[in-house]
């Protein structure tokens, strides 16, 4: 590096630095600190009780329990939005009419664009008070209100959405109605993030396989998702983030936070009933910090799992 | 999104991802688990006590109310200023309301906390988690002080339940400002429209709901979002039908209270309640279920004192909203005629509070009989100071006060979910599922039984007693 240059880029990068280290970084000691502890949150008072908390944890149902819930999560949200997403990307960008200027979309792809990127404008407790009303759970609600004017659904039996526990594939309704919104909301940045990937592939790839007899199929199947893989991976590991999140939509939307009857706790919720209900800091602490963990480890296998040679291009 | 085939696009976007791994949820839980060192508490109430100022407050300073802006609003407050302001003019009320009074104050409660704080509301920190981490102050003095503007002291001025309700470990620790009485209420004017009589026990209700079924009408509605609204009628059954000693053992853990004499069959009329479908179809949070009750959909809702002044702005015109005691079972009740009232509305000062010598003076404002009647003509909701509500002019709050002239000294209350977390989560959730009729009256049993044996074992958890 040039003299100076080293100066120069210390300089700017010191502040922000700082300030990350100080906001970010140490408070998350802090927490890994005061998961040791029996800490109750309201007081200065604390005691050391080394990795009780952690030995707890195992024992705890309710963490088993919102351990599946997650888990659930991270297999469904990243799978069907990345699936929603390509599919919307694809018929954007690749899907309408080849002619003499070459593949380009969908009539009106420009619009649906906006359209289906809106949501990710929306904050997620926006989102999740709209979708209360949608899915309201008598005839006022804007989906048991439809389907009880076109004669769907039974007035005195309305659909209740996060309300219902009752397993569907051997998951309670609630989580999979909560799955509708969390794909719903994180598509389209999907989208929009995979349309700007297939720009980049290049035209006469796809016209090289046109020629060569390759239907809209084929050319998805062998040279837009395979070109897309880099991209694609990176979208997984964001989503499996999310997934393992998910507190806003479970902490508005559901009754009793978690429920009903802990049909949708999840980690979050579990921490945030033993922290801010129980008082038990120092074990929300544990658990927090264990979710953590379990969170980078994943990131790491998932990078791991899908590095291989690029293709330039 | 910039597409340059130069960049290692691959590089750059697994950089992104290790940052993205700081926004992750697991960040921001770990660090709201954080906190700072904490100073120490600095008390400043160097004032001359007097009679008229009997914590000392210091003239020139200043004390800082939160107040929880739900239901009853903020309004009240503003009033209590003007009366402390009126006797301490130099003393400076800086007051803020809010309705997440866990998330603003929580964090600040083991370093500089305001000096009045309105736990109340959905986001109200766990009173016994406060008591127990020594987190608020008890209040003994302020009950021993002489009243505001009236003879006596200030806990000869309050009405029964108030001081009980806020005692915890035998001190008194909260103070609850509004006096809530619980119950059903119904439309008088349709009543005596169709010539319904509101029902007593739970058979005179089974009795009518045909009739008001025929109507085109639900029984009954409740709020199907917040387990703790059906648990209150749960409870005051339970109450009615097996006696005050049941819920006390209840409260105490002791061994198979649940299983005790007249707790299943007050919890079977709720089930079969459910089964005989008179409850409105939906799941409803409260103010929809409230309004829904409004609109003339349902016939019956319980719910306690506060709801005229929640409701305000959409009762329809002609509507005439009473309160009418819950329903018992009738000739086996042990205490048919008790009714569910009590203090509530938290207000607790923090033990690290830089002026509780003001708290405690502008509390003393706040249930003073000026503050109190303000109270009660504002929030149509009577204030835990007597004779609050003698002066104000309104159905509604009549027909809770005739409830209450007519009830015996014993007033229904509940402890156990304000003692145990563990305890409040199992009964909200079992007390939905109850009214969803997902679990059956034997069911609920078996499983607060088993909860609360969890409790009892657990060495971990910090024991609590009620005597009355």
């Amino acid at each position: 590096m040039r003299h100076g240059v080293a100066r120069f880029v210390t300089g700017f990068l010191a502040l922000p630095v700082g300030l990350y280290l100080f906001y970010v970084v140490w408070p998350f000691l802090q927490a890994a600190g005061y998961s040791l502890t029996d800490w109750g949150g309201y007081s200065d008072r604390q005691q050391f009780v080394g990795l009780d908390n952690y030995l707890r944890l195992f024992s705890d149902e309710l963490i088993r329990k919102a351990f599946w819930h997650n888990v659930f999560f991270l297999v469904t949200v990243p799978l069907f939005t990345i699936a929603l997403a390509l599919f919307l990307a694809f018929l954007l960008n690749v899907g309408g009419r080849e002619d003499k200027a070459g593949i380009r979309g969908v009539f009106g792809s420009g619009l649906y664009k906006v359209i289906f990127f809106f949501p990710q404008v929306l904050s997620l407790v926006v989102i999740a008070v709209m979708w209360q009303q949608i899915y309201r759970a008598d005839g006022q609600g804007l989906i048991n209100g439809v389907l009880m004017k076109i004669g769907l659904v039974d007035a005195d039996d309305p659909i209740t959405f996060v309300y219902d526990p009752e397993p569907f594939l051997g998951v309670p309704a609630v989580l999979w109605w909560l799955l509708v919104i969390a794909v719903w909301s994180g598509a389209g940045f999907y989208m929009v993030l995979f349309s700007a990937a297939m720009q980049s592939i290049p035209k006469d790839i796809y016209e090289a396989a046109i020629l060569d007899g390759a239907g809209r199929f084929h050319t998805f199947f062998r040279i837009t998702l395979p070109l897309l893989r880099d991209t694609v991976s990176v979208a997984w590991v964001y989503l499996g983030f999310i997934a393992l999140d998910m507190f806003a939509l479970v902490y508005i939307m559901t009754p009793s936070q978690g429920g009903p009857n802990h049909a949708s706790e999840i980690f979050a919720s579990v921490i945030n009933f033993n922290a801010f209900q129980k008082g038990q800091f120092g074990y929300a602490c544990a658990i927090a910090v264990a979710l953590a963990i379990f969170t980078i480890l994943l990131a790491a296998l998932q990078l791991r799992i899908t590095r291989r040679e690029r293709i330039e291009y | 999104m910039s597409v340059n085939p130069d960049l290692d696009r691959r590089t750059l976007l697994r950089r992104a991802a290790a940052a993205g791994l700081l926004v992750t949820p697991a960040a921001g839980l770990l660090s709201a688990c954080a906190g700072s060192t904490p100073s120490p508490s600095t008390d400043n109430n160097a004032g001359e006590k007097s009679n008229d100022n009997p914590f000392g407050v210091q003239e020139n300073s200043a004390v800082k109310v939160v107040i929880f802006n739900g239901g009853l609003g903020d309004q009240w407050a503003q009033e209590d200023k003007a009366i402390f302001n009126a006797k301490h003019p130099s003393v400076t009320v800086n007051m803020s309301s809010t309705q997440k009074i866990k998330t603003e104050e929580q964090p600040k409660m083991a370093t500089t906390p305001s000096d009045v704080v309105m736990n109340s509301g959905a986001d109200m920190m766990d009173v016994s988690t406060l008591i127990n981490e020594g987190a608020i102050e008890p209040l003994d003095d302020l009950l021993a002080a002489p009243a505001w503007d009236s003879p006596g002291t200030v806990a000869d001025t309050l009405l029964p339940g108030t001081v009980a309700d806020g005692t915890f470990q035998g001190k008194f620790y909260v103070v609850n400002l509004a006096y809530t009485v619980w119950g059903n209420w119904y439309n008088a004017a349709l009543f005596s429209k169709e010539g319904w009589t509101p029902p007593k026990t739970f058979d005179e209700f089974f009795a009518l709901a045909p009739k008001i079924k025929a109507k085109g009408m639900a029984p009954y509605v409740y709020d199907a979002v917040h387990g703790y609204y059906p648990r209150w009628a749960l409870m005051a059954t339970i109450w009615k039908s097996a006696g005050k000693q049941a819920v006390v053992d209840i409260d105490n853990l002791k061994e198979n209270a649940w299983r005790a004499e007249g707790v299943l069959p007050a919890l079977e009329q709720w089930e079969k309640l459910v089964k005989d479908k008179l409850l409105l179809p939906g799941r409803l949070d409260h103010t929809q279920s409230q309004q829904a009750w409004l609109d003339g959909k349902a016939a019956f809702i319980q719910v306690g004192t506060w709801l005229k002044n929640e409701m305000a702005a959409t009762i329809p015109p002609g509507f005439e909203m009473k309160i009418s005691d819950y329903w018992g079972l009738g000739a086996t009740d042990k205490a048919p005629n008790d009714v569910y009232a009590g203090a509530g509305e938290n207000i607790v000062v923090p033990s690290k509070a830089p002026n509780k010598a003001a708290a405690k003076e502008f509390l003393r404002a706040v249930l003073s009989k000026a503050g109190s009647a303000k109270f009660a003509e504002l929030t149509k909701s009577l204030a835990s100071t007597a004779g609050s509500g003698d002066n104000v002019d309104d159905p509604t709050l009549a027909s809770a006060n005739e409830l209450m002239k007519n009830a015996p000294k014993d007033l229904i209350s509940t402890k156990f979910w304000d003692f145990y977390a563990d305890l409040d989560k199992e009964s909200q959730n079992l007390s939905q599922e109850l009214m969803a009729g997902r679990v059956t009256a034997a069911q609920f049993v078996d499983k607060m039984q088993a909860a609360a044996d969890k409790v009892a074992k657990d060495s971990s958890i910090k024991k609590q007693t009620r005597d009355a």
